[in-house]
């Protein structure tokens, strides 16, 4: 069986001003896989994903999904391509139902316009159901339907972080960006953590991508791991390789986050 | 046709002098707590007000006070009370919304209508008619050439304009004051845990902001001499713009735009009707908005992801 | 009582009691003060409801709305002029009889809107690039960019102001005799409300929500913010400029200083009185505020320091508005059972699975 590439970034530099923040970035994803992005606090990991998802234009380099080249295109004509995304802090749409966060990630397949919501037609009808359907099922293989009338705000911290891994993947990613997923998370929750990221890759035959400190999540989960620092990669290999690399454990050094 | 386009030009520098002076004091708060304070303008009205009371106050008493005592006296009293009036805006309206960590809206909304408040509150107690602001400095007038005409007025705005704005450079740049104003508009939270009394540089920030304002309302009444309640509003609002178009948050745009705005809007004054010229200020600042939002001196702010 | 008969109980009630209005002014009974007030109401209705959709919704800070007012006004009286009255300031004659005033009128008061829509777009795509303070100067500029360029257009009167919108009006009544003012007040009202309602509520407008809370998730999760916004600020405008015709014919005179800054806070005051995102504060604050208008009107010029000082008010004890982000089936959700279910919101039952045989 070969793994496709799912995901390349060739070359990739990036510069904020006169900040050199990544220099020379080389990945490629296998489709399927689960691979990790660690590396200190500042070393541009968060970067790469924000490239990735289209909030900046690389300075150089290629980012290419499925093929196709994805520099410069904008954030949501890439989640429409199907790569999604999660965030360090959680970033749910607070005023809103647990539901409603669901439904309005689908904006992708709306399938009507305004004038068919002024007028509430057929194709609205209908369109709005799909997207509710589609929504309640995705909760409820989430285990979250019970929750879907409440407000993020109401909801325990470990749940939230459910509905936010749900709602990216209401967009039927086929890559999916997670940023920190263990964030404020205690250590009694991460092998939970563990086996739903599993879960998740299992069942809905996601390729994972995940920036994590969190070495236990890391080591655990990923096929892959890559280490950057000061915005240069300065390891990659599996979890055995990178774990014995001295400059993996030189970068780290005094970084409490080691286990 | 030189010699109009050289009495235009002293015409421009006084009356962007007070684009200037007013500007300036918008950028000092906005440059520390990242507020337009929309009341602004209308301060620099009731400082013109306040600067006639004391005025026709000591006329009335002492009336062997007048030419260049009579203007210091005015000068002194007038940006005392302006700035105790600006001070009092802050801590009454902003700094409980401030205290509370309320949205940046809520205050600009309050400062805006703080500003309906004071030009309506004019009104309402001192009624429509417009004043004629008194005469206090005796004018001379120097010929500079075929029908090129300076007063001394003119002179002493628009060296005002220049020495407020070195006196504000020098606070800013140079005194401990200053570096904890600039200070606190890069990190409001931090500042206070090194030991710098942030309540009391905020008020100062707002007592200088007025009574710059105070300079700019008397010598604006000094040299336009018409006041009504509804004049800081329009030119609060340019003196705005001009405060944007140079960069807001950086004393220097502030000033140049002033400057700036004054000269574009005698010129056009000089070859269209004048009815044109509040319009096409504002097309300017929109253009500029538009294509360069941090105005010329300006440092543009990144959101971090 | 069954859904489908549910779905018509609250329009129901609601014309039902506009129709009792429009007889009692036709008899006499609410003479023309009131229906002035009315109609007051239903333009603030209709300020306020469209202004919530940028300020409320979207969390934006626009303070030009009375801009697009002036907009939709001037555009509106410009074409009911031509068209009917005669001996008018721009073409000297009317270029349509006066019975078809009725028919016209909505299209008129209609065009007025897309013209504010058109201009709204000088905001709408600074939009895509700024935000706060930076979108709120662009909206105060944009608002006094049209009015200074009204003041700068002798045609339709500059600074001394339009008149004659009056002449439609009655050619209105003279062919039906109605409160026409009244009705096409309720009318445009109504379907403001009804048309924010279905937008807002509707997946695509809920994008237009999701950027106040968080923009950049809201494009991480394939909301097209641009167009959101787009959307957001030309129907917010093109509502402001229904109000702005309605305004005009109204009054019978327009003049460029009524839709300065002063008519922005105006409905300013409203959004943030009645809550913002709530649709149903924007209607009870445009209740609250027209009526509280008209009875301080003997105050006179201490109207408008009462008013700032309201709002000030607000904002430092209570800046969510009366509702917040609530609307009122919120509040009292007893009132969920006068409206027939949305049943997309209704958990569905899981398949029963194949019995193996």
């Amino acid at each position: 069986m070969s793994k496709e590439t799912l995901l390349e970034i060739k070359h990739l530099t990036h510069r904020f001003g006169g900040l050199q923040a990544l220099t020379d970035i080389n990945v490629n994803l296998k489709k399927g896989e689960i691979a990790g992005l660690i590396g200190p606090n500042g070393a541009g990991k968060t970067t790469v994903f924000n490239l990735v998802s289209g909030f900046y234009v690389p300075s150089e380099g290629d980012i290419i999904f499925k093929g196709t080249r994805m520099n410069g295109l904008k954030p949501h004509v890439i989640a429409s391509l199907q790569v999604g995304r999660t965030f360090q802090n959680i970033r749910l749409w607070s005023d809103m139902t647990v539901l409603e966060n669901i439904c309005i990630s689908q904006h992708y397949h709306l399938g009507y316009g305004v004038g068919s919501a002024l007028f509430k037609n057929k194709k609205y009808r209908e369109n709005e159901k799909k997207i509710h359907d589609e929504a309640w099922q995705l909760l409820e293989r989430f285990n979250l339907a019970d929750s879907a009338l409440d407000y993020p705000k109401n909801l325990p911290y470990g749940i939230q972080r459910r509905v936010e891994i749900a709602r990216a993947l209401s967009l039927q990613p086929e890559l999916l960006l997670l940023d920190e997923p263990a964030a404020g998370l205690s250590t009694s929750d991460l092998s939970d953590l563990i086996t739903y990221i599993k879960w998740i890759h299992d069942t809905f035959g996601v390729t994972i991508w995940m920036i994590e400190h969190q070495m236990q999540v890391i080591m655990s989960l990923c096929d892959s791991i890559q280490v950057v620092d000061f915005g240069k990669e300065i390891a990659r290999g599996t979890p055995e390789d990178i774990q014995k690399n001295p400059a993996v454990i030189k970068a780290y050094l005094g970084n409490e986050e080691i286990s | 046709m030189f010699s109009y386009f050289v009495q235009n030009l002293i015409n421009a520098l006084q009356w962007g002098s007070f684009y200037s002076m007013i500007a300036l004091g918008y950028c000092l708060v906005y440059g520390v707590l990242r507020l337009i304070n929309f009341a602004h303008g209308d301060i620099f009205m009731t400082s013109c007000y306040i600067a006639f009371f004391v005025i026709t106050g000591v006329t009335a008493h002492f009336t062997g006070i007048t030419g260049i005592p009579l203007f210091v006296i005015t000068l002194v009293v007038t940006m005392g009370l302006t700035a105790l009036l600006g001070v009092g805006i802050e801590r009454v309206a902003y700094r409980p919304l401030r205290k509370k960590g309320a949205n940046r809206l809520y205050v600009v909304i309050t400062a805006l209508m703080i500003g309906f408040i004071l030009e309506n509150g004019n009104l309402a107690l001192l009624g429509a008619s417009s004043r004629r602001f008194p005469d206090i400095l005796p004018k001379v007038i120097w010929n500079l050439g075929p029908s090129i005409t300076i007063t001394n007025l003119k002179v002493l705005v628009i060296i005002s304009a220049f020495v407020v704005f070195a006196i504000l450079q020098f606070i800013v740049q140079k005194t401990t004051l200053g570096m904890s104003m600039r200070a606190i508009s890069y990190d409001k939270f931090a500042i206070p845990l090194m030991g710098i009394p942030v309540n009391t540089v905020i008020t100062f920030t707002f007592a200088l902001g007025s009574a710059l304002a105070a300079i700019a309302g008397i010598l604006f009444g000094m040299s336009y001499q018409v006041m009504d309640p509804y004049m800081g509003m329009i030119i609060g609002w340019k003196a705005f713009i001009a405060a944007v178009v140079g960069g807001i948050g950086d004393i220097r745009g502030a000033f140049l735009g002033g400057f700036m705005l004054g000269i574009i809007e005698i010129f056009v004054t000089a070859f269209l009707p004048s009815s044109y010229k509040d319009l096409i200020s504002f097309v300017i600042l929109l253009v500029i908005l538009t294509f360069k939002p941090t105005g010329f001196f300006g440092v543009a702010k990144s959101t971090k992801i | 009582m069954t859904d489908k008969k549910k779905k018509f109980l609250v329009p129901s009630i609601t014309v039902l009691v506009m129709l009792i209005i429009i007889l009692l002014a036709k008899v006499g009974v609410i003479n023309n003060y009131y229906q002035t007030i009315l109609m007051t109401i239903c333009i603030n209705v209709i300020m306020s409801a469209s202004l919530n959709v940028v300020n409320g919704y979207m969390g934006e800070f626009s303070c030009g709305h009375g801009g697009f007012m002036a907009v939709g006004a001037y555009v509106s009286s410009i074409l009911s002029l031509i068209l009917f009255c005669p001996g008018n300031s721009i073409t000297g004659h009317a270029l349509l009889p006066p019975s078809m005033a009725i028919v016209a009128f909505p299209f008129i008061i209609l065009i007025g809107g897309a013209a504010s829509m058109v201009v709204s777009l000088l905001v709408a795509i600074p939009s895509f690039k700024t935000r706060d303070d930076y979108l709120a100067i662009i909206t105060i500029a944009t608002n006094f960019i049209i009015t200074t360029a009204i003041n700068n257009i002798p045609i339709v009167g500059g600074s001394r102001g339009l008149m004659g919108m009056k002449t439609t009006m009655s050619f209105m009544a003279k062919t039906v005799s109605l409160p026409w003012m009244l009705i096409w007040g309720f009318v445009f009202a109504a379907l403001t409300v009804v048309v924010i309602h279905r937008v807002m509520h509707s997946t695509l407008g809920m994008g237009i929500s999701a950027i106040r809370y968080d923009e950049i998730s809201a494009e991480i999760m394939s909301v097209n913010t641009n167009s959101m916004k787009l959307l957001a600020f030309t129907f917010s405008s093109g509502l402001a400029g229904v109000a702005g015709g309605l305004f005009a014919h109204m009054l019978g005179f327009i003049n460029p200083s009524s839709f300065g800054i002063m008519k922005s806070t105006e409905s300013l005051v409203m959004v943030y009185l009645g809550g913002m995102g709530s649709l149903s504060g924007s209607v009870i604050s445009a209740f609250i505020f027209t009526i509280l208008l008209e009875l301080l009107r003997p105050a006179q010029i201490l109207k408008w320091v009462i008013i700032p000082l309201m709002l000030i008010l607000i904002m430092q004890f209570r800046p969510e508005g009366f509702m917040g982000p609530r609307e009122l089936t919120q509040v009292f959700p007893r009132l969920k059972n006068l409206f027939a279910p949305n049943r997309n919101l209704i958990r569905p039952i899981a398949k029963p699975t194949e019995v193996r045989k």
